[in-house]
């Protein structure tokens, strides 16, 4: 690994030079030396140094400032430490406001100089790993990747690009399991934000208050066990995007707390009186129809147009069938592969099945079934007897007796009966029922059912 | 010639040399020549720092060492140091033929402390398989108890083990094979 990370020694003193380079070849490091500044940008312009150590003080030609500055034009990445002696610590100081990473005092104990250089490579390292996981997460999430041929879909996917540089603030409406979030962060990581965070909240798991110091953090002492200050969500993602999962759901207090944040971009900490301002675009995503929200006075009308500037409304998989078959496709694929599982297609006649079923949880209810299908799959492809637990279930829409109750009192026994199936374990009863977690508490919450 | 010659720089005692000669035997299959003392080269003394500069005593070892020997180890009393580096316990020249190592720092009485012979004799030990290892391109091993795991100060010498981990000696032995011919 260490070889990954070339290391430049300039000094003016071959002494100093060699016997520094020697000293780091023998803890694994590829170690160049320059006598001058001149030299030491040629070799900076061949080779992607991690660290280079300048001296401060070089007679004749460039000094170490100005060498340092000149290897930072070529190589902005590196980082450089000067190396003083104790008489010009004061210009070493000044160095570091120039852009040096570190100044280390000649000679200095070996311990010291060998915990700078694995404190320096160990970060480089982290930067190294989150640049590649950006890159990663903004292919994984480009809007190539949301899978359709469905015209309605391809014309929100058109939106989402037309949208994604703005700032406006998007609503995006939906049924649970619809891909409302992966719309999201394909907003966001289509526009100039995609560098900067993007941070998903879901906004019904949690109570008013924990929402609360959630949203906009707390400062020391503000409740019980506020041991110090925290950042809260819109902090953190301050440059970037928010995305509001279940606004439906939030309390009065926070629907003002937030509006002023959407008004003013800033916003005061619980228990703090000095306010934050930030950068954050906000999307809003909920499986409520707001407006009828506000028609009953449950949500505050001037935060739902702020909110609703633009709006996307995903569609519900069964008004999407065509879809079944490709998204049905890509789950084999990919689950088959992460589950490191043989199973290459899926037959003609289950996909029948497949489309014919409603699909209340929508596509997260399809890939969980693909998923469940898979695991006790012992063919090459997937075929109609795969799936036949999921008629067995009564949830195909043929061959099923409707008991004479209300839909809410269907919900909550397929409730109930999914979390005594479970044993109680909230995830695994969502994953069940093809909701996420959060709206299943949301459910809980509003059919009274304990668990 | 496959020899290592052994180099007492200053006044060595026999006892220190017969320590070195027997650990360097255990690991390393070569004839070991000890050769007579040599004296410290006056330009390595710095006087600001009261110490002696390694690369000047390991380029007097480069030059009065015979051209045949295989690898020259010098043994000093003195506290080495380098420009960057306020001391060493010894220093190598990375795959290369010389290396260097001090008995200053290894002593119990540097600290403070009262002599204590079986203490010193690991230590050395430790550190010429250290340095010796280096010789042959082993770099620093992140298993504490290697004898190539980098040691900053005397603590993390005695929390090596007087022998390389599994890994280092592997290495070592193919290393070892490929330049010597025994």
């Amino acid at each position: 690994m260490k070889k990954n990370w070339p290391i430049l020694v300039v000094d003016d003193e071959d002494v100093m030079c060699e016997s520094m380079a020697a000293w780091l070849r023998e803890d694994g490091y590829r170690v160049d030396t320059a006598s001058n500044g001149k030299e030491a940008v040629q070799l900076a312009c061949g080779s992607d140094y991690a660290i280079c150590f300048v001296d401060l003080k070089m007679p004749g030609g460039m000094d170490g400032i100005e060498t340092m500055m000149e290897i930072h034009r070529v190589r902005p990445d590196a980082s450089i430490i000067i190396i003083t002696a104790y008489a010009t610590v004061d210009t070493a100081i000044q160095a570091m406001k120039e852009g040096a990473q570190e100044y280390i005092v000649k000679p200095c104990n070996p311990q010291e100089i060998s915990m700078l250089v694995s404190r320096i490579l160990k970060l480089k390292k982290l930067q190294s790993e989150n640049a590649i996981l950006r890159k990663k997460l903004t292919r994984q999430y480009r809007h190539h990747d949301i899978i359709t041929k469905n015209p309605r879909m391809e014309e929100i996917l058109a939106l989402t690009q037309e949208v994604a540089s703005l700032r406006s603030t998007v609503l995006i409406r939906g049924e649970s399991g619809t891909g409302k979030e992966l719309v999201a962060r394909a907003v966001h990581f289509s526009g100039s934000r995609a560098e900067k965070p993007f941070i998903a909240v879901s906004c019904a798991a949690l109570t008013e208050t924990l929402l609360e110091s959630e949203l906009f953090g707390y400062e020391k002492g503000a409740f019980t066990g506020a041991n110090g200050q925290a950042k809260g969500k819109f902090e953190l993602a301050d440059g970037g995007t928010i995305f509001l999962d279940e606004i439906g759901d939030i309390s009065p207090k926070l629907q003002a707390d937030l509006l002023r944040v959407l008004q003013e971009r800033r916003f005061y900490r619980v228990g703090g009186s000095q306010e934050v301002e930030v950068d954050v675009r906000i999307i809003a995503a909920t499986n409520k129809n707001l407006s009828d929200e506000v028609q009953q006075g449950k949500f505050r009308e001037d935060l739902y147009y702020r909110l609703n500037v633009i709006e996307i409304r995903l569609p519900p998989l069964r008004e999407r069938r065509e879809d079944i078959p490709l998204l049905a496709e890509h789950f084999v694929q990919r689950i088959s592969s992460e589950l490191g599982k043989d199973v290459n297609g899926i037959s003609a006649e289950a996909l029948k099945l497949l489309i014919a079923y409603d699909w209340p949880g929508n596509v997260r209810e399809l890939e969980n079934v693909i998923e469940r299908a898979i695991v006790t799959c012992h063919n090459g492809a997937l075929d109609e007897s795969d799936f036949s637990w999921l008629q067995h279930d009564g949830v195909m829409t043929q061959g099923w007796e409707v008991p004479d109750v209300s839909l809410g009192e269907l919900e909550r026994r397929a409730i109930v009966a999914a979390l005594e199936r479970k044993h109680g374990n909230v995830k695994e009863a969502s994953t069940a029922l093809g909701i996420d977690r959060s709206t299943l508490y949301d459910k809980l919450k509003r059919y009274e059912i304990s668990h | 010639m496959n020899d290592l010659c052994l180099v007492p720089v200053g006044n060595i005692p026999a006892k220190a040399l017969d320590w070195i000669e027997n650990v360097v035997a255990e690991w390393f299959p070569m004839p070991i020549r000890r050769l007579p003392s040599v004296s410290i080269p006056a330009g390595a003394y710095d006087e600001k720092r009261k110490q002696y500069q390694s690369v000047e005593i390991m380029k007097m070892l480069a030059q009065s060492a015979p051209r045949d020997a295989a690898r020259v180890l010098g043994i000093t009393d003195v506290d080495l140091a380098i420009p960057m580096l306020s001391f060493l316990f010894g220093q190598a020249q990375f795959e290369g033929p010389i290396a260097v190592v001090s008995l200053c720092r290894l002593h119990q009485e540097f600290y403070g402390l009262p002599a204590q012979e079986s203490l010193l004799r690991e230590r050395t030990a430790k550190e010429v398989l250290h340095e010796l290892g280096h010789t042959f391109g082993l770099v620093h091993c992140s298993e504490p108890t290697c004898a190539m795991s980098l040691a900053t100060h005397i603590e993390l010498v005695d929390s090596k083990a007087e022998q390389y981990c599994a890994h280092c000696g592997l290495q070592l032995v193919q290393r070892f094979s490929r330049e010597v011919k025994v």
